[in-house]
């Protein structure tokens, strides 16, 4: 079966997105810009905590041990759930989950839908579901607004809109909002001025609309709650202001008690935001009587996550807490951005969890979109070791190219069939040292290779030092002779 | 002591003279260097890029060579970060018992150049003599894999007449990352120009790293844009003294 997620499938390889994202200065300033800012809060903030070490270790158990028992905390979670109040659906893919959710709003004979910020919801491609069925979603996290508007896509977890800056979110605000009729006649740059048009303009649905979808960042087994992570209080009333809420929730996202929740919640702010906390952590079981909706659903998506879960190896992308700390960390995605990934996750997390959850195909240049100089590995709460699933995917697309006469035959494979056979037999190291040499002589101009037919990847931005006179085992060789 | 000497492929063809200053370095401290010709790879590159099979073979090749030494010192953090944190688990892919046990004996025995002076011999001070403006750039496996910390800077700091001066954003990537530099050309050169800029605000005439592989990369573009800024591996300027100096 031949799964793909969202519109990665039509996206082009990352080596192409990202010459053209490379283009964009304006893109370029901003990226460095954010990513600086929020990396270095994070390293001041997280260098507060001594047992910063040990809650990562923590963290990585925890979510271990969840992957070997996922069956039992899930029916756990459901149950808690069920027994609160609430009802439980399975959705074993994107079509399945936007089914459910489509239909449960149409039970309630609602036109419209607000959202809390959730990249499950991105993942299944909800929004265009909904509106194919004539229900309007509105994103009412603030960057998610921005992005809805602008018609663009989310470039980060965290901060989706984290590509473009305040004078193009004005931009974007005067174009869609009715900035007159919402008293804002002449709309201002500064962020508290568009803040406050945001502000205006989503007031009005929250009291107007009376469903409401979310995701959650976590899901407590032991009690059957819901956990949602945000800053700006805008999720908080998705969450208690409809009459029913819908949240779709990726099967990972469960933990096994509450109190593990003491572990994330120390790590998730500090890594995403360089926050101690977060300003609004909402925890809800199924309904209550008194307050907040009366209908609770829970949507709990696999979309591919328990084949990831089969790979012993590559699994630990599904110890993703989405504080995006990776994204920020990577020296690719902070050159790059988000969009260069054509994919729903994009930095280092999303080179791994891509090629897992749909078929490889759709993301085989996503392993390589690293040069695994292992910042994401450091900066990740949940120890997730990037780099080493990044090589084993690349390994998985290596036997694949080598399983047809076509990829054996590729100039990659033989050049490293080669390489590895030169490798293992002392004599062919020698003879290939002095063809080396050999060959460069044509190319060779004041110590440098500047051109090369072959090399050109290379040395179109860069000159190569040119092989020298003597080997380091030929120097070698000699020194013993002398003695 | 004998100090085995694991030169790494690349070292080995293009930057012989790093190979020679480790000679000359552990000869002033009053070692003895030996070289075990049957060496050649660690494997790294295969592996990294995917080619775990082929990388099997320069692991056993590896492990047959350097059978018994009591040191090995690599300059090569990358190289040494491929036997310290691969090695142990590709061994066990190979499904051979015995060489999951020789490796698990040879890994902790394998170490980085600069490592070696400070943490195994116990040396911060080589002798060394450089009278010129020098940066230091982190290699990723230095610093993130092997964690060097401060071991590059205390040796350096300790060089006579050197002028040691700090990198600004050095725990940046130089976009190097093997056949990422060629698979990526275009983000690697991105990332290769803000290291670039960098060296050149330090007003260094010399960068220095424990990886050529990073500074061959880093060479390319400062050569390339007529700088004027050289490169070169630790152990050269280590080596350097008034009377034989590094040129």
């Amino acid at each position: 079966m031949s799964v793909r997620i969202g519109k990665a499938a039509e996206a082009p390889p990352f080596q192409e997105a990202a010459r053209h994202a490379l283009e964009d200065s304006q893109l370029r300033h901003n990226m460095r810009h954010a990513t600086h800012v929020i990396r270095n809060k994070r390293n001041n903030i997280v260098g507060e905590l001594p047992d910063w070490e040990e809650l990562r270790s923590a963290a990585s158990a925890i979510k271990a041990h969840l992957m070997r028992y996922l069956d039992l905390y899930l029916e756990q979670f459901e149950g808690n759930v069920i027994k609160a109040g609430g009802q439980v659906h399975w959705a074993n893919d994107a079509d399945e989950a936007r089914q459910i959710i489509r239909s449960l709003v149409e039970q309630h004979a609602s036109k419209e839908v607000i959202k809390v910020k959730t990249m499950t919801s991105e993942e299944i491609e909800l929004n265009p579901e909904l509106a194919a069925h004539g229900i309007t979603p509105y994103e009412t996290d603030l960057a998610e607004l921005i992005i809805q508007l602008g018609e663009d896509f989310s470039s980060h977890f965290v901060v989706p809109a984290l590509h473009i800056n305040h004078l193009q979110i004005r931009q974007i605000f005067k174009r869609k909002m009715p900035l007159e009729k919402m008293g804002i006649p002449d709309l201002g740059e500064k962020p508290p001025e568009l803040a406050e048009a945001a502000r205006r303009y989503l007031r009005e649905k929250f009291l107007r609309v009376k469903a409401g979808v979310s995701g959650a960042n976590f899901a407590v087994a032991e009690t059957g709650s819901l956990v949602v992570v945000e800053s700006e209080g805008n999720g908080r009333m998705c969450l208690t202001l409809p009459d029913v809420l819908i949240s779709v929730v990726g099967i990972e996202k469960v933990v096994p008690t509450f109190q593990d929740l003491e572990v994330f919640f120390n790590m998730l702010a500090r890594s995403a935001t360089g926050e101690r906390m977060s300003p609004y952590v909402s925890v809800w079981t199924a309904v209550n009587a008194n307050d907040g909706p009366k209908e609770f659903h829970v949507v709990l998506l696999d979309n591919g996550r328990t084949r990831v879960l089969a790979d012993e190896e590559g699994r630990q992308a599904l110890h993703c807490i989405r504080c995006a700390a990776c994204l920020n960390a990577c020296p690719v995605y902070g050159r790059t951005g988000g969009h260069a990934y054509g994919a729903v996750y994009p930095g280092p997390i999303g080179a791994i969890l891509m090629p897992q959850l749909q078929a490889m195909e759709y993301s085989q240049s996503l392993p390589y979109a690293s040069s695994l100089c292992g910042a994401c590995y450091e900066a990740c709460p949940a120890k997730i070791n990037i780099p080493e699933v990044l090589i084993h995917l690349r390994s998985k697309l290596v036997q694949e190219k080598q399983s047809h006469l076509g990829g054996k035959l590729s100039k990659e494979n033989l050049g490293m069939k080669l390489m590895s056979r030169v490798f293992q037999s002392e004599g062919r190291l020698r003879r290939a040292h002095k063809l080396a040499r050999f060959g460069q002589g044509p190319f060779m101009d004041d110590g440098v290779v500047s051109s090369m037919p072959g090399l050109s990847a290379w040395t179109r931005g860069r000159d190569l030092p040119a092989i020298p006179k003597q080997s380091f085992r030929e120097w070698w060789r000699e020194r013993v002779k002398k003695r | 002591m004998l100090v085995s000497l694991f030169v790494g492929c690349y070292n080995d063809l293009i930057f012989p003279n790093t190979g020679k200053a480790v000679v000359k370095v552990m000869e002033r401290l009053g070692h003895t260097v030996e070289f075990r010709s049957a060496q050649t790879c660690c494997g790294q590159m295969h592996y990294n890029t995917g080619y775990i099979r082929e990388s099997q073979p320069l692991l056993r090749r590896f492990v047959e060579t350097l059978r018994g030494a009591e040191a090995i010192c690599a300059p090569s953090s990358s190289c040494v970060a491929m036997v310290r944190d691969h090695y142990p688990k590709l061994a066990r892919e190979m499904d051979d018992a015995k060489l999951v046990e020789e490796v698990d004996q040879l890994v902790p025995r394998v170490y980085e150049f600069a490592e070696f002076l400070v943490k195994k011999l116990g040396v911060e001070d080589v002798g060394a003599y450089y009278p010129h403006r020098v940066t230091y750039h982190p290699a990723c496996h230095s610093l993130r894999g092997l964690k060097l910390g401060d071991i590059p800077y205390r040796l350096l700091q300790r060089v006579r007449s050197l002028q040691l001066i700090d990198l600004p954003e050095k725990e940046e990537c130089c976009g190097f990352g093997g056949t990422f530099s060629v698979k990526n050309a275009d983000t690697s050169q991105a990332m290769l120009a803000d290291k670039v800029r960098t060296i050149l605000d330090t007003g260094a005439e010399l960068c220095v790293a424990t990886d050529n592989s990073c500074l061959m990369h880093i060479f390319g573009a400062l050569h390339r844009g007529r700088t004027g800024v050289r490169t070169a591996h630790i152990a050269e300027v280590l080596a350097s003294t008034e009377g034989e100096p590094f040129a």
